[in-house]
């Protein structure tokens, strides 16, 4: 016998309190999270900010962006006054002051001057290591998308370029340095004694000398480029598979090859997605450590990439600080202290900035992207 | 009166499953003929034959018989696909335009033809509108994104790409499948006024508008061609029970 009045609840809701406890429990973890987040941030922010930001016009320190990094002094004068300089404003305050003895010198390596150097030095290695990837990744997203037929074989050789983005970076790092570093062809007059195989080529004196790269920028953008390959291939076979069909069918149907289609309807409109996917594979390049200690990355290096360089194109075979590596070797080489903190925090906050701002950067192009491109 | 198309025992599979069984048929020039039957009769199947768009699919292949375009065998060894695909269009089911302006999407197929000169294309760009009747909706908006087309006018558009290259026959698939009954109309007097300048082919559901629009009608069933003939007979006085039965609803 059905009673409405039973619809009516005595007391509280089943499982009242149960269902807070889980709730405040979910709750409470998500919120752990946030907590570490904003302490990550908040101690790097508060150290780091006065390394880069000044109070006065243009608000930031435009010294520690673009000065070359130095040793640091701190010592005091005569009359106590203590000073912090770069080693180069450091000796022309010796020669200034000639005769002048000077009190508890210390020392601290890579914490004077700026980061201009390890800037550049990323951004070299990141757009040349996304050029060289896209290239490669762009042509084998066509032929899995486009070409290849799907088969056993194809399946596996797709699951085989996924499996490369589980590879632990530092063995990428390995890979680059005995592959690139050491083995990589090269055209040269005088092959080195190491050299692996030397062909010699039909041009007089010439040899092809599988003697690596050494340790360059070059090496380490074709590092960082195998590491971002899986990534930028599964992103643009994704984007290709996207554009309709109907605009392939069309295209063939009015005589165009498979490669004219693939040029004129198929890759115009997956670029955008190919692109704004591969900022990502950009944060990532950006970001790494492990794959260019061993393959490009230097900790101190007094010139800018392309200074003293006979012709343009040696900067491919120079080696370069980045901004990764840079953090590591303030954090684990040197021992922290109050002179040390500026340099330490404030590229720790430089770095993170970029960072953010790439991610920000393709989150924003992607939305427009999506926007934009409906059919 | 010559004819176009010419099939002639013709059997195609899609790997081990057989689509089409010992078709044969004629299709007169400047004429429209129209394929009837129900879902998976393989009406589309042969359509797509005449321009050998099904070659994309890797298993499809003829397993016996031919079909000749004006007198050549298209599944010779030695054929220009480009060159048979320039000269048979297509029109398809869903229309598909590029996400281009109006005018690219009619350039598209004289760009990847050669033609470089700009007012000869312009020129053939008008000339492709005005004959898929779209000119007078578009003429002052050609650069504008054709996705910005109803359905109806995006379908003319691509009968206007389609025969931007000057085809000799034009294929439609369903043309009329994605559009009301309005813009089916449309394109049904385009059809008629089409038919003077090229030889259609159309597969069709809706067996009002075959009847309507078409000169010869072919009912198709289970990947047998079962009859064909002029479509006042086929619609008036069918010589096959089957097609008898489908025309008047009994079944399909």
């Amino acid at each position: 016998m059905f009673n409405p009045e039973n619809l009516i609840r005595k007391g509280l809701p089943k499982g009242y309190f149960k269902d807070i406890l889980v709730r405040s429990l979910l709750g409470g973890i998500t919120y752990l999270m946030v907590l570490i987040a904003v302490l990550l941030f908040g101690k790097i922010i508060i150290d780091g900010a006065p390394a880069i930001f000044t109070s006065e016009f243009p608000f930031v320190d435009t010294e520690f962006l673009t000065a070359k990094n130095e040793t640091l002094h701190v010592f005091d004068d005569a009359k106590g006054t203590r000073h912090q300089l770069p080693a180069s404003k450091y000796n022309e305050y010796i020669e200034a002051h000639a005769g002048q003895q000077i009190y508890n010198e210390q020392t601290f390596s890579y914490s004077g001057g700026g980061i201009a150097g390890p800037i550049i030095g990323t951004a070299l290695l990141t757009c040349g290591s996304i050029i060289l990837a896209l290239f490669f990744g762009v042509c084998a997203a066509i032929y899995l998308a486009e070409y290849a037929k799907q088969s056993p074989f194809i399946h596996a050789v797709r699951l085989a370029i996924l499996n490369l983005a589980g590879i632990p970076s530092i063995v990428f790092g390995l890979f680059g340095f005995s592959v690139f570093v050491l083995a990589a062809p090269v055209i040269t007059a005088n092959p080195v004694d190491r050299s692996l195989l030397v062909l010699p080529l039909f041009i007089e004196g010439w040899a092809l000398s599988f003697q690596g790269w050494n340790s360059s920028l070059m090496a380490g953008c074709a590092t960082l480029a195998c590491m971002i390959l899986p990534v930028v291939i599964t992103a643009s076979e994704e984007s290709l598979r996207a554009v309709p069909q109907g605009f392939r069918d069309a295209s063939l149907a009015m005589g165009g090859t498979r490669w004219q289609t693939i040029r004129k309807c198929v890759l115009p409109f997956s670029l955008p997605g190919i692109l704004t996917s591969s900022l990502l594979a950009i944060t990532r390049v950006a970001g790494e450590t492990a794959p260019i200690m061993f393959t490009a990355a230097v900790a101190a290096k007094d010139d800018f990439p392309w200074e003293g360089l006979a012709n343009p194109f040696d900067i491919l075979s120079s080696q370069v600080q980045a901004l990764p590596y840079h953090i590591y070797t303030l954090a684990a080489r040197i021992p922290s202290s109050e002179y040390t903190q500026r340099a330490q925090f404030g590229s720790v906050l430089v770095f993170l900035i970029l960072v953010a701002m790439l991610s920000f950067g393709s989150m924003v192009l992607r939305a427009k992207m999506r926007k934009k491109l409906k059919w | 009166m010559s004819t176009a198309v010419q099939i002639q025992n013709l059997s195609f599979a899609y790997g081990s499953k057989q689509a089409l069984h010992d078709v044969s048929l004629d299709m007169p020039a400047r004429k429209v003929t129209a394929f009837i039957g129900p879902s998976g009769c393989g009406k589309s199947t042969l359509i797509r034959c005449i321009n050998r768009i099904n070659d994309r699919i890797s298993t499809a292949h003829v397993t016996a018989g031919t079909i000749k375009v004006h007198g050549i065998d298209i599944y010779r060894k030695d054929i220009n696909i480009q060159e048979l695909r320039r000269r048979v269009g297509m029109v398809f089911q869903k229309y598909n335009p590029f996400a281009k302006s109006i005018y690219e999407n009619v350039a598209y197929g004289l760009r990847i033809a050669g033609m470089t000169n700009r007012s000869d294309i312009d020129d053939a760009v008008e000339k492709s509108l005005r004959n898929a009747a779209l000119w007078d909706e578009v003429g002052d908006r050609l650069h504008t994104s054709a996705f910005g087309l109803s359905g109806g006018q995006q379908q003319r558009l691509c009968i206007a790409r389609a025969i931007a290259t000057e085809p000799e026959i034009l294929l439609m698939d369903e043309p009329c499948a994605a559009l009301d009954p309005l813009a089916t109309l449309r394109i049904e007097e385009l059809i008629s006024e089409l038919k003077k300048k090229f030889t259609i082919v159309i597969v069709t559901h809706n067996m009002a508008q075959a009847a309507r629009c078409s000169d010869q009608t072919a009912f198709m069933y289970l990947g047998k061609l079962v009859e064909v003939g002029p479509t006042m007979k086929i619609f008036e006085n069918p010589s096959d029970p089957q097609t008898e039965a489908y025309i008047t609803g009994s079944f399909g």
